[in-house]
């Protein structure tokens, strides 16, 4: 079925591939420069935290530029009417332009077909479309940034009436959304079809790796729960381009001066539509991370995973349950007792399976001949800080202790926790794992190993005392990181260490971007290993050298085993492929 | 390269891969207008009197005058979906002339409702109801608009099996076959929704 061999123009094979493993690599690099500069955005936000009002050093010229293009006075430091751009645009970017497209977009596309044994994916034009749709989408929210009054400031979740009635860069982020999603559920159609359609004969469900199943839950999830969210951007672009008042109540006042529209609207309609999807949006995260953190353990451990159809059955009802729990992040909002209580009783409800997958991992560890290389470390690092994520959620999933956590320093923390050190950890994990799949060559051991620790050491140092500021009582969105609040002052010489820390992570990066710019440079091994991990998934066994051509498979792979049976006994290696008799 | 059950169907899933991605298309567009309908839903349990009375007063009694236009164009949009079945079933039987007319009847009906659609919009617009008068305006103009791009997009990729794409009879006649019958079902979809937005915006008032 290969076809390498048929010469393609540069642009057919570069640019407007329609090969799942040039659009994964396209997907991969167009979204860690965004996570960067995601990253960056917060950066010079941590200075103006633990130096307010100071001017920032190096870049101050670039700020200074910045906030007189966009009308807001500064002499180098952050201004606040920039700070709230800044805030928003760090979370959508990180979000819809980073993570998603990563673990979705990059490892979804790479990974999947062929873990499934598929020459392409299903629908490769459309492959090729949700990457060009949201690379448009990333290119309006950047130009937002040039708007009079800058991009979008009224946080990422936008909430109305200020929304309505911020400046021109909302209705560049709503467009710029409408492109992003778009983008996310053509390629989540993609990803689902592909998995039921083009799985190789013997792959059935129970035998398909728990990646390919924490990929085809997040994509139904994004199938189902960002329609909503388009709904609603609809909604805020009738109300901000036609003056409609969808979320405008009668007789607001702005300014001192009552709003001149219709009203009748209802701001919580946006809190209800944004969280079906943002809520769902939280295991879309951390999902697929999941399904990297298992296909590492389970290789590095020698052993199979412990309790695959629990797994299975837990991230299936994860997904499920995720639709049903949107209304804990409104509480406050006083939409009323019995909704409270419903909404905690899931919230409590759904933390059981996520639970489940986090027990599974760590069981998978007893008992393991464990290989403490790069990828393992990251997944090793991964189980406490996705595990103090999810345990600090629990009092903001309970009304009561939501009263005094809301809207603090402490939801900072604990969701920093789960896509922070989580996500982007699996993200790192995944790409020191797969990289030889992409190459054919294997990132360096000790450049590796630095990454991680400081990587480990920094994150905490960030997130960890945002815990401590939450519980004192400190709000989050404050430009001046709660100096001028008298209940803020005992925890507030924190933020000049959490400040240290991003910095010191950012530090931290360059290792990872060393070494793979090294590797990509090392001379490639005259037959480079196909199966450098020893692991038994398709990927790796039922291939010719890497990197694979347009096409994958040499010829279609029958699947006979499940997908983790390494250490079966009787056998000479420690490790059974999956198409092994 | 060639992607396996883009024509045959998978005998254990049964269906071919295009199928199952417009079925889940169409879970997404339910979605998309279901956040729509909850909006609506919303809105006017919290309002007062429906439709709300603004700078021009009710629209009340412009919905009662409008009710038999609304009618005629639910009674062609479904004519429409009908005959985008016949067009289906006419390919399956091979006769490509029956085809065209029954597609080319669908394409006259779905230009039809547009046509009055123009003339309800531009009525109401001229009687100074437009979308900013009220949350029902709002509505109507945010959920018929939505209706109406979809049935636009509809058209064009109608009218182009109609026109060039139609070649692929003469070289994959079962992968065109597929392609209209996935067209048809996303036809009876755009015409499901209107059977919705009849009653919720013209009748329950």
């Amino acid at each position: 079925m290969s076809d390498s061999h048929h010469e393609e123009s540069f642009w057919r094979k570069y640019i407007f591939s329609i090969d799942h493993k040039t659009i994964g690599i396209q997907y991969g690099i167009t979204a860690l420069l965004f996570l960067f500069f995601g990253f960056s955005l917060m950066m010079v936000m941590r200075w103006q935290l633990a130096f307010p009002d100071q001017a920032v050093p190096i870049f101050g010229g670039l700020i200074k530029w910045l906030a007189d293009l966009n009308g807001f006075a500064s002499d180098g430091n952050l201004p606040s009417d920039l700070y709230n751009v800044f805030g928003a645009m760090h979370g959508t970017i990180m979000i819809f332009l980073g993570v998603v497209p990563l673990v979705v977009g990059a490892f979804g596309n790479y990974i999947v077909p062929l873990q499934i044994g598929a020459p392409d994916m299903a629908f490769p034009k459309l492959n090729m479309a949700s990457y060009w749709v949201y690379f448009i989408g990333g290119v309006i929210m950047l130009v937002s940034f040039f708007l009079p009054g800058g991009a979008a400031n009224s946080g990422w979740t936008s909430y109305p009436p200020l929304s309505n009635i911020a400046t021109t860069g909302q209705t560049y982020w709503l467009i710029g959304m409408v492109f992003l999603i778009t983008s996310s559920l053509l390629g989540s159609i993609n990803i689902i079809v592909t998995i039921i359609q083009l799985r190789v004969p013997g792959l059935t469900w129970m035998r398909l790796p728990f990646f390919v199943w924490s990929q085809f839950v997040t994509s139904f999830l994004l199938v189902l729960a960002f329609p909503p969210l388009e709904a609603a951007g609809i909604l805020q672009l009738m109300d901000r381009v036609f003056d409609t008042s969808f979320f405008l109540p009668s007789g607001l006042v702005v300014g001192g001066e009552v709003l001149d529209v219709s009203g009748g609207g209802s701001p919580l309609l946006w809190q209800h539509l944004f969280w079906f999807l943002a809520h769902p949006e939280v295991y879309v995260l951390i999902l697929p991370g999941m399904g990297v953190i298992a296909e590492i353990i389970a290789n590095n451990t020698r052993k199979p995973i412990w309790g695959y159809k629990s797994l299975v059955y837990s991230v299936v009802f994860l997904g499920f349950m995720s639709f049903l729990v949107w209304a804990h992040h409104m509480f406050m909002t006083g939409m009323g007792q019995g909704m409270s209580i419903f909404f905690q009783t899931t919230t409590m409800i759904i933390s059981v399976p996520s639970v489940i997958i986090l027990s599974c991992f760590m069981l998978s560890l007893w008992g393991g001949s464990i290989r403490f290389n790069t990828p393992m470390l990251f997944a090793l690092g991964w189980i406490p800080m996705f595990g103090i994520g999810g345990l600090t959620g629990l009092p903001l999933g309970l009304s009561t202790p939501d009263i005094h956590l809301h809207d603090t320093y402490y939801v900072i923390g604990h969701f920093h926790y789960i896509v922070a050190p989580g996500t982007i950890f699996a993200i790192f994990a995944g790409i020191y794992y797969w990289f030889p799949k992409m190459t054919g060559k294997r990132l360096d051991e000790m450049l590796g190993k630095i990454h991680f620790f400081f990587s480990f050491i920094f994150m905490n140092g960030i997130f960890w005392p945002m815990l401590i500021q939450g519980l004192a009582g400190v709000s989050r969105r404050l430009a001046d990181g709660g100096e001028s609040y008298a209940h803020a002052q005992e925890t507030l010489h924190l933020n000049e260490f959490m400040s240290y820390s991003a910095w010191l992570l950012a530090v931290a990066q360059i290792p990872f971007i060393i070494n793979i710019i090294r590797t990509l440079l090392r001379k490639k091994d005259a037959v480079p290993d196909p199966n450098p991990w020893r692991a038994t998934t398709i990927e790796w066994t039922d291939t010719s050298s890497p990197p694979m051509g347009h096409g994958n498979f040499e010829k279609v792979p029958t699947v006979y085993r499940g997908p983790y049976e390494y250490s079966v006994p009787g056998d000479s290696a420690d490790f059974t492929p999956q198409t092994k008799k | 390269m060639e992607i396996p059950y883009n024509v045959q169907v998978r005998e254990d899933t049964g269906v071919y891969n295009s199928k199952l991605g417009i079925w889940l298309f169409l879970a997404s567009e339910v979605m998309l207008f279901g956040g729509l309908f909850s909006a609506y839903i919303l809105l006017r349990t919290g309002a007062p009197v429906w439709p709300p009375i603004g700078e021009h007063g009710s629209i009340a009694h412009l919905l009662t005058e409008t009710i038999p236009h609304a009618t005629f164009n639910t009674v062609i949009l479904i004519l429409s979906s009908v005959t985008m079945v016949m067009a289906w079933v006419s390919l399956k039987m091979k006769d490509l002339s029956k085809f065209r007319l029954y597609l080319g009847t669908t394409i006259v009906c779905a230009l039809i409702f547009l046509v009055v659609k123009y003339f309800e919009y531009s009525h109401k617009i001229h009687e100074g109801f437009v979308p900013s008068h009220d949350t029902y305006m709002a509505l109507y103009f945010t959920l018929t608009g939505l209706h109406g791009l979809h049935i636009i997009g509809g058209i064009i990729v109608l009218a182009y099996f109609f026109g060039p794409g139609i070649k692929m009879w003469g070289t994959e006649p079962e992968r065109f076959t597929n392609r209209i019958e996935i067209i048809g079902l996303y036809w009876h979809f755009v015409d499901l929704v209107w059977i919705f937005l009849f009653p919720i915006l013209y009748l329950l008032n």
